[in-house]
């Protein structure tokens, strides 16, 4: 489950912010603000594809970097909620 | 007065004070005195004199906070690079203003060799931060040259050398050098104290690039004031913004429109959330009334300052906040100890309500561009009294008591994310790329970005994608440059005459949007 979220999450960055290049995509325990490939911008568009992918809502409070900076912490914050949806 | 006296002179008052506060590192005046003075006399050491130009490529953290006020302190001249900007414009950069030394990040070193293998031959310095690999090939120990209580050597500069080249999109294409005195930096940033009404308490949040002079100021005020600086790198998270803010009781919040959106699009925030706010200002492009009107109901004890400028002369003019409730959609004044008035293409001056030209006179006025006399001389005019004046290529109209009103750009600038882009400058990226036969780019109204960059693109070869395009201004235009959206035509607009029409086509992308 973790797996396949954190390969779906990977090919939304490497499509939307790195136009391809797979290359380019950092490690899943680094920041993505910190290495230059999401800005704040960026973070609202990865909030909307979470949101329409996995079917839940993303409060404000959940846009921190602790949900949201690495690909690791996608994949949990994302594990959490949309279990939690499916669940529901 | 010299610029690094803003940070001397706080040191001698208020030694112990917190100075900047980052996400690594606090530091207070007295350690950024003696740290900069470290790396002032390491520079001088690597040949760095009187007026050589000296590149700061970092993104928003404490070294490059050190950095701009070490290169005063050796007499150089600092000049802010964002550090998205790519390898070959880092390169013209560098054949433009020939520096003397680089000082960068262990993550943007794969940048500066690339710009760097364009110019070998050239003797110029480069220190970079460690990385996780220690310090990276090419540069020496950024870290190493902070070392020791070396103080810098004298180096002869005065008020009305160069204290900051400024690099800013111009609308042919290729960027241009503003140039900047020392007591041009002095005047601008004690008129803008004047109108804040700054104090030596304030605690700022800059979340701007330093290479934006907006950013940049939020530094060089503070600091002069003896106040503290939050840097941040991103205002990606507004909540951990939001918590940093409420913990350092941040009272003084400069925002561009984009910011704005980004907050106010949230709905779970109350009024008063972020109760030591003071001030908010915000420039770049003007706030929608309603914004504006939200913004207060958010921050209701805090004055909101609606504010214009060009990087040329750093600030125009700002609106008085006990005005905002009569003329909501005015910029204001000129800023204090300077002249805004509005002229028709003669250059004489019109009457209220009657849109043309606005001009500015003051000692915040740049010296020029870098060599570029030509656009410097379409910018810098003499007056009727003899006297400089500039011409911002912005269309104005005041009303009866004369506040300014913003009309638009009489080029084709585009503000997006309160960054200037240049159409011509992203066109040219795009007709590099082979397979793109035509291209022409416009701002389109975006509720986030202000203008968002859209490009109009014919193909030579039709396998090409917008993927392919995007990649390619990825890998060659700073991020904030790169098209949100490419559309494929099978031709561009244009006029009666058969040239290109960017309105045209903007409109069209307007409609398709």
């Amino acid at each position: 489950m973790s797996e396949s979220i954190k390969q779906t999450i990977r090919s939304f960055i490497v499509e939307n912010f790195l136009f391809g290049d797979e290359a380019a995509l950092p490690g899943d325990a680094e920041s993505l603000i910190a290495g230059g490939i999401i800005d704040s911008t960026g973070v609202l568009e990865l909030v909307a594809f979470i949101e329409e992918q996995f079917g839940f809502t993303v409060a404000d409070s959940d846009i921190v970097p602790a949900n949201l900076d690495t690909i690791d912490a996608i994949a949990g914050y994302v594990g959490r909620n949309a279990s939690t949806a499916a669940a529901a | 007065m010299r610029v690094e006296r803003f940070l001397t002179d706080s040191a001698q008052a208020f030694p112990e004070k917190t100075a900047l506060v980052t996400a690594d590192r606090r530091l207070t005046y007295a350690e950024l005195n003696r740290l900069t003075d470290a790396l002032a006399a390491s520079l001088a050491s690597q040949g760095v004199k009187r007026s050589d130009r000296v590149l700061v490529f970092m993104d928003n953290c404490w070294e490059a906070a050190v950095s701009i006020f070490a290169i005063l302190k050796a007499g150089g001249t600092f000049s802010p690079i964002n550090a998205s900007t790519k390898g070959n414009k880092l390169a013209y950069i560098i054949g433009n203003c020939e520096p003397a030394a680089i000082l960068t990040q262990a993550r943007l070193m794969p940048v500066v060799r690339e710009a760097l293998a364009e110019h070998q031959g050239r003797e110029i310095a480069v220190l970079s931060t460690e990385g996780r690999n220690g310090v990276p090939e090419g540069a020496g120990s950024f870290m190493e040259a902070l070392e020791g209580d070396a103080t810098p050597p004298a180096h002869g500069s005065v008020e009305t050398d160069l204290a900051m080249l400024i690099y800013t999109s111009g609308s042919t294409g290729q960027p241009k050098g503003v140039m900047m005195t020392h007591d041009n930096i002095e005047a601008a940033s004690r008129s803008i104290i004047t109108y804040l009404e700054g104090r030596s308490d304030d605690i700022v949040l800059n979340v701007l690039p330093l290479a934006f002079d907006y950013g940049l100021y939020q530094l060089l005020m503070t600091f002069r004031l003896g106040a503290t600086l939050v840097l941040e790198k991103s205002f990606a998270f507004p909540q951990a913004m939001f918590d940093l803010m409420r913990r350092e009781r941040v009272t003084g919040f400069p925002l561009v429109p984009t910011m704005a959106a980004m907050i106010l699009r949230m709905n779970e925030l109350q009024p008063g959330f972020l109760p030591d706010v003071r001030y908010l200002t915000n420039t770049a492009a003007a706030l929608p009334a309603e914004h504006i009107a939200q913004l207060r109901g958010l921050f209701p004890g805090a004055r909101l300052y609606s504010m214009y400028g060009l990087t040329e002369c750093k600030r125009c003019t700002y609106l008085p906040p006990d005005e905002l409730d009569r003329r909501p959609g005015s910029v204001g004044i000129a800023i204090p100890g300077t002249q805004a008035f509005v002229v028709d293409d003669n250059g004489a001056p019109v009457p209220a309500g009657v849109e043309g030209e606005l001009v500015i006179r003051g000692p915040h006025v740049m010296r020029g561009y870098w060599r570029n006399e030509q656009a410097t001389n379409a910018m810098l005019k003499t007056g009727p009294d003899g006297l400089i004046q500039m011409h911002t290529g912005d269309l104005f109209r005041t009303d009866a008591e004369g506040f300014l009103y913003f009309v638009g750009r009489k080029d084709d600038i585009i503000k997006t994310r309160g960054e200037k882009v240049a159409p011509k400058e992203v066109e040219a990226v795009l007709h590099a790329l082979p397979g793109v036969a035509e291209a022409v780019v416009a701002g389109i109204p975006d509720p986030i970005l202000g203008q968002a960059v859209t490009a109009m693109v014919v193909l030579s070869n039709p396998a090409l994608t917008e993927r392919e395009v995007l990649a390619h201004c990825a890998r060659n235009l700073e991020d904030f440059m790169v098209p949100k959206r490419i559309v494929f035509k099978d031709a561009l607009p244009r006029t009666d005459t058969g040239k290109v029409s960017r309105r045209l086509a903007a409109a069209d992308l307007e409609q398709a949007a």
